[in-house]
């Protein structure tokens, strides 16, 4: 369903930009993009903790800001409890009477190094404490605003600057982290996987997030031409066939039960994917189809969760 | 004068935290601090107090809560010790670049290796720089009556700076003391609520946080620097205030039978009682001795300092810490206040109680001898560790 929404439902979205233009993001960011869209699905009332990064970098140069709402910056590992910091004043400032009764979300953003990496602990921390908050992770899988060096979310085989494909070794030699499953093990009433791609859907997951009491977590894949070696105009084809060959899929874990938000029957061949980013164009046919086997793999494994809805 | 009740010291930083009505809490566990935190637990678990507490992960994040609920307009307070501090470090330099107020204590305790959890002065300098407002305070009461004077002090909207109040962990955090309590009414009344210039509300959007290129980044330093060494009237009109409100005056650096004395102690926190022992006892045999203790570590003091020792011969300077390879942090200072000066005394360092260790009247006694002999024989600026073996 959400597919044939995409055709026309963009233009259903609010005009308004949260997110302005003219920040300093690459050609073809996807994650910029991801960003633009998250904050039109939550509007005004929204407090945002960013962790340093590429989307801090590009939006904040003082005495400049591409932000309309109120943002924030502290450090690279910390954004879910300045998150939860910001969640707690509110609540008791609400209650003190000190500051207007409403509705704020306090939205945590941050990449996959702050969030996969050094940001893992206080982003577990923030989910058990159980702070009425929403992390958004936009996974560009690497250390792009460093250099594009390697993260625990960068794929297998893909080449970064320090996970370089040498005469040894092929690139990255670990899989990729499940961050999405990491977050539902804490237990917490939402969690889902979103891409650009898929505006639509993105949009929908991120305003449940905002609506359900709780921590929510939504990981969005966030494709970058400058760290994929991908051609700028691909970002948006590049998000889709991620999630049409079973290496990203799109889904959601309501209190624990596993929904996915596209099924495809057949999946598309990964080798679509992997042959359109320079990133892995050392890969021989034969390691791309072990990559599909396990990808294949994991994919009937959610299928599976979601048919049995746990 | 108000009521007056015998308490443990953690206990009575943490009443006080309750009387500041304070919005946010956040902390770590950490020996020596954690008095505070159990006590502070207790009071919001019983409704005795009105706050968000949080028991956080690490002590990053609890600054890090702390940190952005301030920046939300919350009045809020985290306590740590030692490691704690120095996991916390970088978030110290980020709340008083951002210009956040909030209230930290710090049960002092040494930094490992080797593990101790005893108490000396290094976890503190280890932030020496970190652009909060210091205070060292000498006992139970100077802990209780700094909390509602680093609020009121910190929340100014001609300071807007984070403070620490530094207390001796276990010398000071576990000793029970007596305390002469402050009223809620008199309380409310000089630390009203905290009303921010800048807070994070979808009203008003800002922009907190950005990054500075090299072309505006050295003017952002400069104006926190101005800030903090414009906050010393502040701190006095502060101090003169509680005074007024309490009978209790509070000064950056205080003296003890200085007037006349050749020889001065320096001390800096809960040893400047025992010195003053020592003073007493030395005074009696007919010496020259006097004492001045350091109360307001940062914004350094330079001219209370200078003014409190330059007419003396010597200054026999304790350091409860070691800039290893160097000196005491405390001497370094002192010598570099006093270096302009033409008529200044020989500055002889000592590196006193680390980890812990007992300082007694007697342990002062011989340090002064020491001090005095090693002068005259012409070791004008000696250094050395007191009492180690080896």
């Amino acid at each position: 369903m959400t597919e044939n929404l995409n055709v026309f439902a963009v233009r259903t979205l609010t005009q308004k930009e949260y997110f302005a233009p003219g920040h300093r993001a690459c050609q073809g960011c996807a994650e910029a993009l991801a960003v633009r869209l998250v904050a039109k699905a939550l509007g005004r009332n929204v407090i945002i903790a960013n962790a340093t990064g590429c989307m801090e970098i590009v939006s904040s140069p003082l005495p400049f800001t591409s932000w309309r709402v109120p943002w924030f910056h502290v450090a690279f590992e910390n954004t879910a409890a300045v998150a939860s910091g910001i969640e707690s004043a509110l609540k008791v400032l609400m209650r003190k009477g000190r500051i207007p009764c409403k509705k704020i979300v306090t939205l945590a953003m941050a990449g996959d190094g702050g969030t996969a990496d050094i940001g893992l602990q206080a982003l577990s921390g923030a989910l058990e404490r159980g702070h009425d908050f929403i992390y958004i992770c936009t996974d560009n899988e690497a250390y792009m605003n460093t250099g594009i060096q390697r993260s625990s979310s960068t794929p297998f085989g893909a080449s970064t600057t320090t996970s370089p494909a040498g005469k040894v070794q092929m690139g990255q030699i670990t899989w990729k982290k499940n961050m999405p499953a990491i977050a539902a093990a804490h237990n917490i009433p939402y969690v889902a996987t979103a891409c650009p791609s898929y505006p639509i859907d993105l949009v929908q997951k991120v305003k449940k997030a905002a609506d359900i009491k709780g921590p929510a977590y939504v990981h969005i894949l966030s494709v970058c031409p400058t760290g994929w070696r991908s051609a700028p105009e691909l970002s948006i084809k590049l998000g889709r066939l991620a999630v049409e060959t079973g290496v990203f899929p799109l889904y959601e874990v309501e209190r624990g039960r596993y929904h996915l938000s596209i099924d495809f029957p057949k999946l598309k061949p990964i080798k679509e994917y992997i042959r359109l980013q320079g990133r892995f164009r050392h890969l021989t046919d034969s390691m791309i189809e072990e990559i599909e086997k396990r990808v294949h793999e994991e994919y009937e494994q959610l299928k599976e969760k979601a048919k049995k809805g746990v | 004068m108000g009521k007056r009740v015998g308490m443990e010291v953690s206990i009575a930083a943490a009443e006080a935290v309750k009387q500041a009505n304070v919005d946010v809490i956040s902390a770590y566990p950490i020996t020596p601090q954690t008095h505070i935190v159990e006590h502070l637990s207790e009071l919001v678990a019983n409704g005795e107090m009105d706050a968000e507490f949080f028991c956080v992960e690490s002590e990053h994040s609890a600054l890090s809560v702390c940190v952005g609920a301030a920046a939300t307009g919350a009045r809020t307070f985290t306590c740590t010790s030692s490691q704690g501090l120095a996991l916390m470090s970088e978030i110290t330099y980020i709340a008083s670049g951002l210009r956040l107020p909030m209230l930290m204590i710090i049960s002092n305790r040494t930094l490992s290796a080797p593990l101790s959890i005893w108490n000396d002065h290094s976890d503190v300098m280890s932030i020496r720089d970190c652009g909060w407002i210091q205070f060292f305070v000498e006992n139970g009461q100077e802990v209780y009556d700094h909390v509602f004077v680093s609020f009121r002090l910190g929340e100014d909207k001609n300071v807007l700076l984070p403070v620490i109040i530094n207390m001796d962990g276990f010398i000071l955090s576990h000793v029970i003391e007596p305390f002469e309590l402050i009223e809620q009414g008199k309380i409310d009344q000089f630390l009203p609520p905290y009303q921010p210039v800048h807070r994070l509300h979808p009203d008003r959007p800002v922009t907190m946080g950005a990054f500075a290129l090299p072309s505006i980044f050295a003017e952002t330093k400069k104006a926190q620097e101005e800030a903090i060494r414009s906050s010393i009237p502040k701190i006095l009109e502060t101090w003169k205030a509680f005074g007024d409100m309490t009978g209790r005056y509070y000064h950056p650096v205080e003296t003890y039978k200085t007037e006349d004395a050749d020889t001065l102690l320096v001390t800096m926190g809960s040893c400047g009682e025992t010195a003053s022992v020592a003073v007493d006892k030395m005074r009696e045999e007919g010496r020259s001795v006097g004492l001045v203790k350091i109360r307001l570590w940062r914004p350094f003091p330079f001219d209370d300092l200078k003014k409190a020792t330059l007419h003396a011969k010597q200054l026999v300077v304790i350091d409860r810490a070691i800039s290893v390879g160097a000196c005491g942090p405390v001497a370094s200072e002192i010598k570099a206040a006093l270096y302009g000066e033409t008529q200044r005394p020989s500055v002889y360092n000592f590196v006193a109680g680390i980890s812990g260790r007992d300082v007694t009247p007697s342990d002062f006694i011989k340090m002064v001898n020491k001090a005095e002999i090693e002068i005259e024989e012409g070791n004008r600026e000696g250094y050395e560790i007191y009492g180690v073996r080896g």
